[in-house]
């Protein structure tokens, strides 16, 4: 990222040769306060044009406050929200051009689904033959062709999901804000629609901006992930980069569920007390009698549960003061209570930024 | 049967257990309500004799014939509804931002304030009301008074002269009344219109201004068809009592004589029942012939 510096609305790269990245949205330092708490705390950002970005975050990270100060239902207290480098920091929903995919779909109930559909062409005075056939469109590309007619009432909710998608690409937006969209389906449809959603985003070449608490969601469909934490970003970077390089133990814990260990535990294997994270997976169980392979280290505890989820085992372990979750392959069933031996490489230690706890 | 197994009968017999919760107030409701009603408008189709002055008890049309066909009646008819028009079209736009403030924008006491003030006037006497607004519009009353230490003597004076409208003074105009009637159907309009908006969700307002729609778009297209079956109950309301009210027009404003005054009347001093409920007859007609227009302009589709 240091290579790139905003110039406009465009990234330049140092050398001064422009690369043909627009940015479709920035973040300048912005702060949204409610009462005595910052929803959004000097946040910066900038997404670029055809990106699917995601910004991830437990419930009360200021995840859809971010989202509604780029749909403008939200004014920042202090910085600048820019849309294509236009600063919009005071600029109404109805100017700007983005679209939403509410978490509750919000249909009109009084207006059947192609009436939803064509709703944004209508206001922005589309003739009438236009704006159906459009809108038929729309409603094919979510694969609800036949709908038209129905009103919302009449719909599940995989279909509502589909008629608001169709609603907010209609006018065709620059940038698509969709905030937790598949939060209310259940875990089949909700794949299925993961799937839907990226390759829509691949043909059309819109913007998405995806706010999710599920890491899972975020790191499969994003190019890109915000990880928020109490209004602010704790990392920004690709899915792979999070999950295998997270750069605080929120990130280590909240994005790769991983173990963070540090105090006395980390002194005696790293020589340190800085904390670092390693993920259940890496860890290895050995036997009473086994050698320490090369380039691992070694703790010995207390199993105390053993969760089973099929293809692997996980393992809540008591260690020196900390419990450590390990998900060991080929491990022999053990007795909870047992004492157990857990070893992972030195490779698989990733330090965390030194305010980690 | 002990408790345990009328409890268990019940449990077992769901609709039975709804019968007889329900029989009760069905047998109130159906025979001293509804069936005193019909009562009354059976009578509607006896007459009465002129000589005698006694009602025949035959089936006929005579009394609607006489209700119909005196352009005094007719008169009565126009200017009863004419004035619940009007009453009903001033209350939903003076209901309309109290109601939008009460479901959208206030917030807990804000909000009990708000609801306790437009019930407030409720809790006092109807007739207490009624004379007090008589003294308040009177020629001597405090309106005059502001009007005349405003400057504004004139102007109310010219307001008075309006023909239609206007009369000696405010107490004793069909303006005057006017004003009476809205004050104190207002709470009829409040109440359901604030419970309508309340049900819309704030995200269908987002969603359209997010699809590019204005205020005055969102007003129209989504806010205002939404709160249709609110307007719609609350103007049942206004319309209807102010077309059977006869105590206002006794005691503010004009001369001219209204259903409510008829029926009073009728029933009363003249002693002419059927023409008293074939009076009564035309509120009920007209309120069924504007639900039915109601709910064909789709007030009811958002139900």
């Amino acid at each position: 990222m240091r290579a790139l510096q905003p110039l406009g609305d465009r990234l330049c790269r140092r050398d001064g040769r422009a690369l043909t990245i627009t940015t479709a949205i920035e973040f300048r330092a912005v702060t949204r306060s409610f009462g005595a708490t910052r929803a959004v705390n000097g946040v910066s950002l900038s997404i670029a044009a055809g990106e699917f970005f995601s910004v991830l975050g437990p419930s009360g990270s200021g995840k859809t406050t971010c989202l509604r100060l780029i749909a403008g239902f939200d004014l920042p207290d202090a910085g600048e929200v820019l849309l294509a480098g236009r600063d919009v920091s005071s600029v109404p929903p109805h100017d700007r051009d983005v679209n939403t995919v509410f978490q509750d779909y919000a249909l009109f109930p009084h207006m059947n689904v192609l009436s939803n559909v064509a709703y944004g062409l209508k206001v922005r005075g589309v003739v009438p033959s236009e704006r159906e056939q459009r809108a038929r469109e729309a409603l094919a590309m979510v694969k609800l062709k036949e709908f038209g007619e129905r009103w919302p009432a009449q719909l599940s909710g995989g279909q509502k999901q589909r008629v608001a998608l169709a609603r907010a690409l209609v006018n065709r937006p620059k940038v698509l804000l969709l905030d937790e969209p598949l939060g209310a389906l259940d875990l089949k449809l909700r794949e299925e629609m993961q799937i839907e959603l990226k390759s829509l985003q691949r043909t059309l070449g819109i913007t998405f901006v995806y706010v999710t608490h599920d890491q899972g969601e975020a790191l499969s469909m994003s190019d890109r992930v915000a990880v928020l934490d109490r209004g602010r970003i704790e990392q920004l970077a690709a899915p792979r980069v999070l999950y295998e390089q997270p750069a605080t133990a929120f990130v280590a814990r909240f994005v790769g569920s991983s173990n963070v260990i540090g105090g006395e535990l980390a002194r005696r294997l790293t020589g340190s007390a800085q904390a670092f994270a390693v993920r259940a997976e890496r860890i290895v169980a050995l036997a009473a009698n086994a050698a320490l392979p090369a380039g691992h280290v070694e703790c010995q505890g207390e199993l105390l549960d053993v969760q089973y989820h099929g293809a692997s085992s996980r393992w809540q372990v008591q260690c020196e003061g900390l419990v450590i979750a390990a998900e060991p392959r080929d491990a022999e069933a053990a007795q909870v209570g047992s004492k157990v031996r857990l070893a992972w490489p030195h490779s698989a230690m990733v330090r965390l930024a030194a305010d980690a706890a | 049967m002990n408790a345990t197994a009328l409890g268990g009968l019940l449990y077992r017999h769901p609709k039975l257990n709804l019968f007889l919760l329900l029989l009760p107030p069905l047998l109130w409701f159906g025979t001293v309500y509804l069936g005193s009603l019909l009562a009354l408008l059976l009578q509607s189709f006896y007459a009465i004799d002129e000589f005698t002055a006694l009602i025949v008890r035959t089936p006929t049309l005579a009394t609607y014939v006489q209700l119909f066909s005196q352009p005094a009646n007719l008169d009565i008819v126009q200017r009863t509804v004419t004035m619940a028009v009007c009453v009903t079209i001033a209350c939903a736009l003076i209901a309309w931002p109290i109601a939008h403030y009460m479901a959208s924008h206030a917030r807990g006491r804000v909000k009990a304030l708000f609801y306790v003030a437009v019930m407030l006037p409720m809790w006092t006497s109807y007739l207490v009301k009624v004379y007090a607004w008589r003294l308040i519009l009177a020629k001597q009353g405090i309106v005059f008074w502001i009007c005349e230490h405003l400057g504004l003597g004139r102007a109310l004076e010219a307001l008075l002269s309006t023909p239609g409208i206007g009369g000696p003074s405010l107490a004793s105009s069909y303006l005057g009344m006017f004003i009476v009637f809205v004050y104190m159907w207002l709470p009829f309009m409040i109440l359901p219109l604030a419970a309508a908006l309340e049900r819309v969700p704030a995200s269908l307002l987002q969603a359209a201004a997010d699809l590019g729609a204005r205020p005055g778009q969102i007003l129209r297209q989504i806010v205002l068809p939404l709160a249709l079956p609110g307007i719609a109950a609350g103007s049942v309301f206004t319309f209807s009592l102010t077309l059977g009210d006869y105590i206002i027009p006794n005691v503010v404003g004009a001369p001219g004589y209204f259903i409510g005054m008829m029926v009073y009347q009728q029933q009363g001093t003249a002693g002419n029942i059927p023409l008293a409920a074939a009076f009564s007859v035309v509120p009920i007609v007209l309120i069924a012939v504007y639900l039915a227009l109601a709910r064909r302009a789709g007030a009811f589709d958002a139900l």
